[in-house]
Protein backbone atom coordinates (compact mmCIF):
# COMPACT_ATOMS: atom_id res chain seq x y z
CA UNK A 1 0.00 0.00 0.00
CA UNK A 2 2.79 2.33 0.93
CA UNK A 3 4.54 1.47 -2.31
CA UNK A 4 1.41 2.28 -4.36
CA UNK A 5 0.96 5.58 -2.51
CA UNK A 6 4.64 6.47 -2.96
CA UNK A 7 4.55 5.67 -6.68
CA UNK A 8 1.42 7.81 -6.99
CA UNK A 9 3.11 10.73 -5.24
CA UNK A 10 6.20 10.31 -7.41
CA UNK A 11 4.06 10.32 -10.58
CA UNK A 12 2.42 13.50 -9.32
CA UNK A 13 5.85 15.13 -9.06
CA UNK A 14 5.81 15.56 -5.28
CA UNK A 15 9.37 14.29 -4.94
CA UNK A 16 10.74 16.61 -7.62
CA UNK A 17 9.64 20.14 -6.68
CA UNK A 18 12.30 21.81 -8.88
CA UNK A 19 11.05 20.11 -12.04
CA UNK A 20 9.70 22.28 -14.87
CA UNK A 21 5.98 21.53 -14.87
CA UNK A 22 2.75 23.37 -15.73
CA UNK A 23 2.56 25.24 -12.42
CA UNK A 24 6.17 26.36 -12.54
CA UNK A 25 5.79 27.64 -16.09
CA UNK A 26 2.71 29.71 -15.23
CA UNK A 27 4.18 30.81 -11.88
CA UNK A 28 7.09 32.23 -13.88
CA UNK A 29 4.76 34.17 -16.17
CA UNK A 30 3.17 35.63 -13.03
CA UNK A 31 6.56 36.48 -11.56
CA UNK A 32 7.70 38.23 -14.76
CA UNK A 33 4.50 40.20 -15.41
CA UNK A 34 3.12 40.65 -11.92
CA UNK A 35 -0.30 39.44 -10.81
CA UNK A 36 -3.19 40.22 -13.17
CA UNK A 37 -6.06 38.11 -11.83
CA UNK A 38 -8.73 37.04 -14.30
CA UNK A 39 -6.51 37.58 -17.35
CA UNK A 40 -4.58 35.21 -19.59
CA UNK A 41 -1.01 34.75 -18.35
CA UNK A 42 0.26 35.42 -21.87
CA UNK A 43 -1.37 37.29 -24.76
CA UNK A 44 -3.25 39.03 -21.96
CA UNK A 45 -4.52 42.07 -23.89
CA UNK A 46 -7.09 41.22 -26.52
CA UNK A 47 -10.53 41.47 -28.12
CA UNK A 48 -13.09 38.98 -29.42
CA UNK A 49 -13.81 38.32 -33.08
CA UNK A 50 -16.53 36.65 -35.11
CA UNK A 51 -16.91 35.71 -38.76
CA UNK A 52 -16.77 32.71 -41.05
CA UNK A 53 -14.50 30.62 -43.24
CA UNK A 54 -15.42 29.83 -46.85
CA UNK A 55 -13.57 26.73 -47.97
CA UNK A 56 -12.91 26.32 -51.70
CA UNK A 57 -12.31 22.58 -51.28
CA UNK A 58 -8.60 22.69 -52.23
CA UNK A 59 -7.49 21.58 -48.75
CA UNK A 60 -9.63 18.42 -48.89
CA UNK A 61 -6.93 16.52 -50.81
CA UNK A 62 -4.65 16.92 -47.77
CA UNK A 63 -7.09 16.44 -44.89
CA UNK A 64 -10.43 14.78 -44.23
CA UNK A 65 -11.45 17.56 -41.80
CA UNK A 66 -14.88 18.85 -42.76
CA UNK A 67 -13.66 22.47 -42.63
CA UNK A 68 -11.72 21.85 -45.89
CA UNK A 69 -14.70 20.54 -47.86
CA UNK A 70 -16.37 23.22 -50.00
CA UNK A 71 -18.71 25.29 -47.84
CA UNK A 72 -18.90 27.70 -44.94
CA UNK A 73 -17.79 27.13 -41.32
CA UNK A 74 -18.64 29.65 -38.57
CA UNK A 75 -15.61 31.13 -36.80
CA UNK A 76 -14.98 33.07 -33.64
CA UNK A 77 -11.64 34.16 -32.32
CA UNK A 78 -9.43 36.64 -30.59
CA UNK A 79 -6.83 39.24 -31.54
CA UNK A 80 -4.21 39.86 -28.87
CA UNK A 81 -0.75 41.18 -28.15
CA UNK A 82 1.92 38.74 -26.98
CA UNK A 83 2.93 39.38 -23.39
CA UNK A 84 1.39 38.99 -19.98
CA UNK A 85 0.38 42.63 -19.37
CA UNK A 86 -3.39 43.10 -19.94
CA UNK A 87 -3.08 46.90 -20.18
CA UNK A 88 0.16 47.18 -22.18
CA UNK A 89 0.11 50.01 -24.73
CA UNK A 90 -0.09 48.97 -28.40
CA UNK A 91 3.21 49.56 -30.11
CA UNK A 92 5.51 48.65 -32.97
CA UNK A 93 7.38 46.14 -30.81
CA UNK A 94 4.39 44.02 -29.86
CA UNK A 95 3.85 40.67 -31.53
CA UNK A 96 0.22 40.30 -32.64
CA UNK A 97 -1.72 37.06 -32.44
CA UNK A 98 -4.84 35.67 -34.07
CA UNK A 99 -6.63 32.83 -32.29
CA UNK A 100 -9.49 31.09 -34.06
CA UNK A 101 -12.18 28.51 -33.33
CA UNK A 102 -13.83 26.71 -36.25
CA UNK A 103 -16.89 24.69 -35.22
CA UNK A 104 -17.57 22.25 -38.04
CA UNK A 105 -21.14 21.30 -38.97
CA UNK A 106 -20.38 17.75 -37.75
CA UNK A 107 -19.61 19.19 -34.30
CA UNK A 108 -15.84 18.74 -34.40
CA UNK A 109 -13.76 21.75 -33.45
CA UNK A 110 -10.48 23.19 -34.75
CA UNK A 111 -8.64 25.80 -32.68
CA UNK A 112 -5.46 27.57 -33.63
CA UNK A 113 -3.31 30.33 -32.17
CA UNK A 114 -1.12 32.12 -34.71
CA UNK A 115 1.41 34.96 -34.51
CA UNK A 116 2.49 37.62 -37.02
CA UNK A 117 6.12 36.44 -36.94
CA UNK A 118 7.75 34.05 -39.44
CA UNK A 119 9.23 31.61 -36.89
CA UNK A 120 8.93 31.08 -33.13
CA UNK A 121 11.93 32.27 -31.08
CA UNK A 122 12.21 29.12 -28.91
CA UNK A 123 12.34 25.47 -29.89
CA UNK A 124 11.01 23.75 -26.77
CA UNK A 125 9.49 24.32 -23.34
CA UNK A 126 12.84 24.33 -21.58
CA UNK A 127 14.32 27.13 -23.67
CA UNK A 128 11.00 28.98 -23.49
CA UNK A 129 11.21 28.84 -19.72
CA UNK A 130 14.87 29.95 -19.70
CA UNK A 131 13.97 32.90 -21.92
CA UNK A 132 11.16 33.84 -19.55
CA UNK A 133 13.51 33.75 -16.57
CA UNK A 134 16.18 35.72 -18.47
CA UNK A 135 13.73 38.54 -19.28
CA UNK A 136 12.41 38.79 -15.73
CA UNK A 137 12.71 42.45 -14.63
CA UNK A 138 15.51 43.14 -12.12
CA UNK A 139 15.27 45.61 -9.22
CA UNK A 140 15.32 48.60 -11.61
CA UNK A 141 12.23 47.28 -13.43
CA UNK A 142 14.18 46.32 -16.55
CA UNK A 143 15.52 42.92 -17.60
CA UNK A 144 19.22 42.32 -17.02
CA UNK A 145 20.97 42.56 -20.45
CA UNK A 146 23.69 40.15 -19.28
CA UNK A 147 21.11 37.43 -18.62
CA UNK A 148 19.50 37.94 -22.01
CA UNK A 149 22.92 37.77 -23.65
CA UNK A 150 23.68 34.55 -21.78
CA UNK A 151 20.38 33.06 -22.93
CA UNK A 152 21.10 33.74 -26.59
CA UNK A 153 24.67 32.50 -26.24
CA UNK A 154 23.27 29.20 -24.97
CA UNK A 155 20.58 29.08 -27.67
CA UNK A 156 21.97 29.91 -31.13
CA UNK A 157 18.72 28.64 -32.69
CA UNK A 158 16.84 31.41 -30.82
CA UNK A 159 19.43 33.96 -31.97
CA UNK A 160 18.86 32.90 -35.60
CA UNK A 161 15.07 33.00 -35.13
CA UNK A 162 15.17 36.51 -33.66
CA UNK A 163 17.21 37.59 -36.68
CA UNK A 164 14.48 36.27 -39.00
CA UNK A 165 11.73 37.89 -36.91
CA UNK A 166 13.46 41.28 -36.90
CA UNK A 167 14.18 40.95 -40.61
CA UNK A 168 10.49 40.56 -41.51
CA UNK A 169 8.72 43.92 -41.59
CA UNK A 170 5.75 44.33 -39.25
CA UNK A 171 2.54 45.62 -40.79
CA UNK A 172 0.60 48.71 -39.65
CA UNK A 173 -2.42 46.91 -38.18
CA UNK A 174 -4.25 43.72 -37.36
CA UNK A 175 -6.10 43.57 -40.70
CA UNK A 176 -3.04 43.67 -42.98
CA UNK A 177 -0.84 41.29 -41.01
CA UNK A 178 -0.12 37.65 -41.86
CA UNK A 179 -0.50 35.15 -39.01
CA UNK A 180 1.46 31.91 -38.95
CA UNK A 181 0.85 28.58 -37.19
CA UNK A 182 4.63 28.40 -36.55
CA UNK A 183 4.35 24.82 -35.30
CA UNK A 184 3.93 22.06 -37.87
CA UNK A 185 0.96 19.71 -37.92
CA UNK A 186 0.10 16.50 -39.73
CA UNK A 187 -2.76 16.46 -42.20
CA UNK A 188 -4.36 13.08 -42.83
CA UNK A 189 -6.08 12.57 -46.21
CA UNK A 190 -8.93 10.20 -47.06
CA UNK A 191 -6.46 7.63 -48.44
CA UNK A 192 -4.49 7.77 -45.17
CA UNK A 193 -1.63 9.83 -46.63
CA UNK A 194 0.02 12.02 -44.00
CA UNK A 195 1.41 15.44 -44.95
CA UNK A 196 3.42 17.82 -42.78
CA UNK A 197 1.73 21.23 -42.91
CA UNK A 198 2.33 24.71 -41.54
CA UNK A 199 -0.47 27.17 -42.19
CA UNK A 200 -0.80 30.93 -42.50
CA UNK A 201 -3.55 33.50 -42.73
CA UNK A 202 -2.41 35.91 -45.49
CA UNK A 203 -4.25 39.23 -45.48
CA UNK A 204 -6.29 40.51 -48.43
CA UNK A 205 -5.69 44.10 -47.22
CA UNK A 206 -2.50 45.54 -48.72
CA UNK A 207 0.61 45.59 -46.57
CA UNK A 208 1.62 48.89 -45.07
CA UNK A 209 4.67 49.22 -42.85
CA UNK A 210 4.24 49.97 -39.20
CA UNK A 211 4.61 53.67 -38.20
CA UNK A 212 7.98 54.51 -36.68
CA UNK A 213 6.29 56.03 -33.65
CA UNK A 214 3.24 54.60 -31.99
CA UNK A 215 0.18 56.89 -32.05
CA UNK A 216 -0.92 58.37 -28.71
CA UNK A 217 -3.96 56.08 -28.40
CA UNK A 218 -2.79 53.20 -26.19
CA UNK A 219 -5.18 50.88 -28.03
CA UNK A 220 -4.57 52.20 -31.56
CA UNK A 221 -4.15 48.76 -33.13
CA UNK A 222 -7.45 47.47 -31.75
CA UNK A 223 -9.30 50.75 -32.36
CA UNK A 224 -8.08 50.92 -35.97
CA UNK A 225 -9.25 47.35 -36.54
CA UNK A 226 -12.74 48.25 -35.29
CA UNK A 227 -12.74 51.23 -37.71
CA UNK A 228 -11.54 48.97 -40.51
CA UNK A 229 -14.53 46.63 -39.97
CA UNK A 230 -16.92 49.56 -40.46
CA UNK A 231 -15.92 49.31 -44.16
CA UNK A 232 -16.78 45.58 -44.34
CA UNK A 233 -15.26 42.27 -43.22
CA UNK A 234 -11.47 41.93 -43.10
CA UNK A 235 -10.28 38.89 -45.02
CA UNK A 236 -7.41 36.43 -45.13
CA UNK A 237 -6.49 33.47 -47.33
CA UNK A 238 -5.78 30.28 -45.44
CA UNK A 239 -2.52 29.06 -46.99
CA UNK A 240 -1.42 25.48 -46.26
CA UNK A 241 2.30 25.03 -46.85
CA UNK A 242 3.36 21.45 -47.57
CA UNK A 243 6.51 20.22 -45.90
CA UNK A 244 8.95 17.93 -47.72
CA UNK A 245 10.97 15.12 -46.17
CA UNK A 246 13.76 16.76 -44.21
CA UNK A 247 11.76 19.91 -43.39
CA UNK A 248 11.77 20.43 -39.67
CA UNK A 249 8.48 19.52 -37.98
CA UNK A 250 9.83 19.50 -34.42
CA UNK A 251 11.58 22.87 -34.35
CA UNK A 252 9.48 26.01 -34.86
CA UNK A 253 12.61 28.23 -34.90
CA UNK A 254 13.55 26.86 -38.34
CA UNK A 255 11.69 28.19 -41.41
CA UNK A 256 10.83 25.94 -44.34
CA UNK A 257 12.36 26.80 -47.72
CA UNK A 258 10.41 29.56 -49.48
CA UNK A 259 9.74 27.46 -52.59
CA UNK A 260 7.57 24.87 -50.82
CA UNK A 261 4.25 24.07 -52.50
CA UNK A 262 1.30 25.81 -50.89
CA UNK A 263 -2.45 25.43 -51.19
CA UNK A 264 -4.96 28.26 -50.84
CA UNK A 265 -7.74 26.48 -48.89
CA UNK A 266 -10.24 29.33 -48.70
CA UNK A 267 -11.06 32.71 -47.23
CA UNK A 268 -11.49 33.78 -43.64
CA UNK A 269 -13.81 36.77 -43.13
CA UNK A 270 -13.94 38.56 -39.80
CA UNK A 271 -16.92 40.88 -39.54
CA UNK A 272 -17.33 41.67 -35.83
CA UNK A 273 -15.05 42.77 -33.04
CA UNK A 274 -16.20 43.06 -29.43
CA UNK A 275 -14.62 43.68 -26.06
CA UNK A 276 -13.85 40.67 -23.90
CA UNK A 277 -16.74 39.83 -21.58
CA UNK A 278 -18.41 36.99 -19.69
CA UNK A 279 -18.91 33.91 -21.81
CA UNK A 280 -17.23 35.12 -25.03
CA UNK A 281 -13.70 34.42 -26.32
CA UNK A 282 -12.33 35.52 -22.94
CA UNK A 283 -13.57 32.25 -21.45
CA UNK A 284 -12.26 30.00 -24.22
CA UNK A 285 -8.91 28.23 -24.19
CA UNK A 286 -7.47 28.44 -27.72
CA UNK A 287 -5.56 25.22 -27.16
CA UNK A 288 -3.59 24.47 -30.36
CA UNK A 289 -4.26 20.76 -29.90
CA UNK A 290 -8.03 21.06 -30.13
CA UNK A 291 -8.08 19.51 -33.60
CA UNK A 292 -10.72 17.83 -35.77
CA UNK A 293 -10.06 14.36 -37.20
CA UNK A 294 -7.92 14.90 -40.30
CA UNK A 295 -5.45 17.18 -38.47
CA UNK A 296 -2.99 15.74 -35.95
CA UNK A 297 -0.20 17.12 -33.79
CA UNK A 298 3.35 16.84 -35.15
CA UNK A 299 6.39 15.84 -33.11
CA UNK A 300 6.95 19.51 -32.17
CA UNK A 301 7.45 19.53 -28.35
CA UNK A 302 6.05 23.06 -28.13
CA UNK A 303 2.55 21.86 -29.05
CA UNK A 304 2.03 19.69 -25.98
CA UNK A 305 3.73 22.31 -23.80
CA UNK A 306 1.45 25.05 -25.16
CA UNK A 307 -1.60 22.85 -24.60
CA UNK A 308 -0.54 22.16 -21.01
CA UNK A 309 0.44 25.73 -20.13
CA UNK A 310 -2.71 27.22 -21.70
CA UNK A 311 -4.78 24.78 -19.68
CA UNK A 312 -3.11 25.81 -16.43
CA UNK A 313 -3.54 29.51 -17.27
CA UNK A 314 -7.18 28.87 -18.19
CA UNK A 315 -7.93 27.05 -14.93
CA UNK A 316 -6.28 29.72 -12.80
CA UNK A 317 -8.05 32.66 -14.40
CA UNK A 318 -11.44 30.91 -14.41
CA UNK A 319 -11.40 30.93 -10.61
CA UNK A 320 -10.39 34.59 -10.29
CA UNK A 321 -12.53 37.72 -10.04
CA UNK A 322 -12.76 39.56 -13.38
CA UNK A 323 -12.06 43.21 -14.11
CA UNK A 324 -12.95 44.88 -17.45
CA UNK A 325 -10.42 44.39 -20.23
CA UNK A 326 -8.32 47.37 -21.40
CA UNK A 327 -9.88 47.51 -24.86
CA UNK A 328 -13.55 48.61 -24.86
CA UNK A 329 -15.51 49.86 -27.87
CA UNK A 330 -18.15 52.52 -28.27
CA UNK A 331 -17.55 54.28 -25.01
CA UNK B 1 -16.81 -20.25 3.76
CA UNK B 2 -18.90 -17.47 2.22
CA UNK B 3 -20.28 -17.49 -1.31
CA UNK B 4 -18.25 -16.05 -4.16
CA UNK B 5 -19.31 -13.07 -6.30
CA UNK B 6 -20.89 -14.02 -9.65
CA UNK B 7 -18.24 -14.51 -12.35
CA UNK B 8 -19.35 -11.44 -14.34
CA UNK B 9 -19.07 -9.29 -11.17
CA UNK B 10 -15.54 -10.56 -10.56
CA UNK B 11 -14.51 -9.89 -14.16
CA UNK B 12 -15.92 -6.34 -14.02
CA UNK B 13 -14.27 -5.72 -10.66
CA UNK B 14 -10.76 -6.64 -11.77
CA UNK B 15 -11.07 -4.95 -15.16
CA UNK B 16 -12.26 -1.73 -13.54
CA UNK B 17 -9.66 -1.96 -10.78
CA UNK B 18 -6.94 -1.94 -13.43
CA UNK B 19 -8.59 0.84 -15.46
CA UNK B 20 -9.21 3.08 -12.44
CA UNK B 21 -5.67 2.65 -11.16
CA UNK B 22 -4.26 3.52 -14.60
CA UNK B 23 -6.68 6.46 -14.73
CA UNK B 24 -5.55 7.85 -11.37
CA UNK B 25 -1.89 7.65 -12.39
CA UNK B 26 -2.55 9.18 -15.81
CA UNK B 27 -4.47 11.97 -14.10
CA UNK B 28 -1.86 12.86 -11.54
CA UNK B 29 0.93 12.74 -14.16
CA UNK B 30 -1.06 14.74 -16.70
CA UNK B 31 -1.62 17.81 -14.53
CA UNK B 32 2.10 18.37 -14.04
CA UNK B 33 3.45 17.29 -17.41
CA UNK B 34 4.33 19.65 -20.25
CA UNK B 35 5.83 17.32 -22.85
CA UNK B 36 3.45 14.36 -22.37
CA UNK B 37 0.37 16.36 -21.45
CA UNK B 38 -1.39 15.96 -24.78
CA UNK B 39 -0.76 12.20 -25.02
CA UNK B 40 -2.04 11.66 -21.46
CA UNK B 41 -5.18 13.80 -21.92
CA UNK B 42 -5.97 11.81 -25.07
CA UNK B 43 -5.97 8.64 -22.93
CA UNK B 44 -7.70 10.20 -19.93
CA UNK B 45 -10.86 11.38 -21.73
CA UNK B 46 -11.99 8.13 -23.45
CA UNK B 47 -10.83 6.01 -20.50
CA UNK B 48 -13.00 8.08 -18.16
CA UNK B 49 -16.06 7.56 -20.35
CA UNK B 50 -15.29 3.83 -20.59
CA UNK B 51 -15.18 3.66 -16.78
CA UNK B 52 -18.52 5.51 -16.59
CA UNK B 53 -20.14 2.99 -18.97
CA UNK B 54 -18.66 0.02 -17.09
CA UNK B 55 -19.80 1.49 -13.76
CA UNK B 56 -23.36 1.72 -15.09
CA UNK B 57 -23.26 -1.89 -16.34
CA UNK B 58 -21.83 -2.98 -13.01
CA UNK B 59 -24.47 -1.21 -10.93
CA UNK B 60 -27.33 -2.62 -13.00
CA UNK B 61 -25.81 -6.12 -12.83
CA UNK B 62 -25.40 -5.81 -9.08
CA UNK B 63 -29.08 -4.95 -8.65
CA UNK B 64 -29.97 -8.29 -10.26
CA UNK B 65 -27.09 -10.34 -8.81
CA UNK B 66 -26.36 -8.85 -5.36
CA UNK B 67 -23.05 -9.26 -3.54
CA UNK B 68 -22.77 -12.28 -1.19
CA UNK B 69 -23.43 -11.38 2.47
CA UNK B 70 -20.43 -10.62 4.70
CA UNK B 71 -19.50 -13.29 7.27
CA UNK B 72 -21.89 -13.33 10.25
CA UNK B 73 -18.92 -13.25 12.61
CA UNK B 74 -17.65 -9.88 11.31
CA UNK B 75 -18.00 -7.10 13.96
CA UNK B 76 -20.96 -4.75 13.16
CA UNK B 77 -18.71 -1.68 13.00
CA UNK B 78 -16.49 -3.30 10.36
CA UNK B 79 -19.58 -4.29 8.40
CA UNK B 80 -20.77 -0.68 8.37
CA UNK B 81 -17.29 0.46 7.29
CA UNK B 82 -17.22 -2.15 4.52
CA UNK B 83 -20.66 -1.20 3.21
CA UNK B 84 -19.99 2.54 3.52
CA UNK B 85 -16.69 2.35 1.65
CA UNK B 86 -18.31 0.38 -1.17
CA UNK B 87 -21.12 2.92 -1.50
CA UNK B 88 -18.43 5.63 -1.65
CA UNK B 89 -16.50 3.72 -4.34
CA UNK B 90 -19.64 3.42 -6.45
CA UNK B 91 -20.49 7.11 -6.01
CA UNK B 92 -16.96 8.09 -7.07
CA UNK B 93 -16.95 5.76 -10.09
CA UNK B 94 -19.92 7.74 -11.38
CA UNK B 95 -19.06 11.18 -10.01
CA UNK B 96 -15.50 11.46 -11.37
CA UNK B 97 -16.30 10.86 -15.05
CA UNK B 98 -19.48 12.96 -14.81
CA UNK B 99 -17.66 15.89 -13.17
CA UNK B 100 -14.90 15.52 -15.79
CA UNK B 101 -17.43 15.57 -18.63
CA UNK B 102 -19.27 18.46 -17.00
CA UNK B 103 -16.15 20.55 -16.47
CA UNK B 104 -15.04 20.14 -20.10
CA UNK B 105 -18.56 21.19 -21.14
CA UNK B 106 -18.46 24.26 -18.89
CA UNK B 107 -15.04 25.19 -20.29
CA UNK B 108 -16.36 25.10 -23.86
CA UNK B 109 -14.00 22.31 -24.96
CA UNK B 110 -15.12 19.75 -27.51
CA UNK B 111 -15.42 16.37 -25.74
CA UNK B 112 -13.39 14.18 -28.09
CA UNK B 113 -13.16 10.43 -27.48
CA UNK B 114 -11.30 8.93 -30.43
CA UNK B 115 -11.01 10.23 -33.99
CA UNK B 116 -14.19 11.99 -35.01
CA UNK B 117 -16.18 10.40 -32.15
CA UNK B 118 -17.19 13.04 -29.63
CA UNK B 119 -19.84 13.61 -26.97
CA UNK B 120 -22.25 16.52 -26.55
CA UNK B 121 -21.83 19.09 -23.77
CA UNK B 122 -23.84 18.28 -20.63
CA UNK B 123 -23.53 21.77 -19.11
CA UNK B 124 -23.63 25.31 -20.53
CA UNK B 125 -20.39 27.23 -21.23
CA UNK B 126 -19.63 29.02 -17.96
CA UNK B 127 -16.24 29.81 -16.55
CA UNK B 128 -17.72 30.16 -13.06
CA UNK B 129 -19.06 26.61 -13.29
CA UNK B 130 -15.70 25.36 -14.63
CA UNK B 131 -13.94 27.09 -11.72
CA UNK B 132 -16.00 24.96 -9.29
CA UNK B 133 -15.92 21.66 -11.17
CA UNK B 134 -12.21 21.61 -12.05
CA UNK B 135 -10.97 21.63 -8.41
CA UNK B 136 -13.84 19.30 -7.45
CA UNK B 137 -12.51 16.78 -10.00
CA UNK B 138 -9.11 16.87 -8.27
CA UNK B 139 -10.57 16.54 -4.76
CA UNK B 140 -12.76 13.59 -5.79
CA UNK B 141 -9.79 11.93 -7.51
CA UNK B 142 -7.68 12.11 -4.33
CA UNK B 143 -10.66 10.84 -2.35
CA UNK B 144 -10.94 7.92 -4.78
CA UNK B 145 -7.25 7.18 -4.43
CA UNK B 146 -7.48 7.19 -0.61
CA UNK B 147 -10.64 5.03 -0.71
CA UNK B 148 -8.86 2.66 -3.08
CA UNK B 149 -5.92 2.38 -0.63
CA UNK B 150 -8.34 1.63 2.23
CA UNK B 151 -10.10 -0.94 0.04
CA UNK B 152 -6.77 -2.58 -0.82
CA UNK B 153 -5.76 -2.59 2.85
CA UNK B 154 -9.07 -4.13 3.91
CA UNK B 155 -8.81 -6.77 1.18
CA UNK B 156 -5.32 -7.72 2.36
CA UNK B 157 -6.53 -7.83 5.99
CA UNK B 158 -9.32 -10.23 4.97
CA UNK B 159 -6.86 -12.35 3.01
CA UNK B 160 -3.99 -12.49 5.49
CA UNK B 161 -5.37 -11.71 8.97
CA UNK B 162 -9.10 -12.53 9.18
CA UNK B 163 -8.90 -15.40 6.63
CA UNK B 164 -12.70 -15.34 6.51
CA UNK B 165 -13.22 -16.01 2.79
CA UNK B 166 -14.16 -12.39 1.94
CA UNK B 167 -11.02 -11.93 -0.16
CA UNK B 168 -11.57 -15.23 -2.00
CA UNK B 169 -15.18 -14.24 -2.74
CA UNK B 170 -13.76 -11.69 -5.18
CA UNK B 171 -10.27 -13.01 -5.89
CA UNK B 172 -11.08 -16.52 -6.96
CA UNK B 173 -10.53 -17.35 -10.63
CA UNK B 174 -12.67 -20.47 -10.67
CA UNK B 175 -16.05 -20.34 -12.34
Amino acid sequence: MLAVAATFAWTGGWFSPGHLDQSRMIDTFEAVNGPHPGFRRNHAKGVCLAGWFDSNGNGARLSTAQVFKPGRTPVFGRFALAGGMPAMPDGPEAVRSMALNFTQVDGEVWRTGMNDIPVFPMKDEKSFYEQLVATRPAANGKPDPAKIKAFFAAHPESMRAIGLIKGAPFSSGFANAAYNSLNAFRFVAADGKVTAVRWSMKPVDAFEPEPEQAPKDKNYLFDEFAQRLARGPAQWHLILTIGQPGDSTNDATVPWPADRESVDAGTLSLSTVTAEADGNCRDINFDPLVLPSGIKASDDPLLSARSAAYSESFTRRAGEAKTPSAVQFGK
Amino acid sequence: MIKRFPLFSRLLHWLMAALILVMLFVGVAMVTSLSDYHRLVDIHRPLGILILVLAAIRLIHRLFRPAPPLPAAMPPLLKVAAQGSHVLLYILMFALPLVGWGMLSAAGYPIVLVGSCHLPAILPHSDGLYAVLRPLHTVLAYLLFVTFLAHLGAALAHALIFRDGVFQSMASWRR
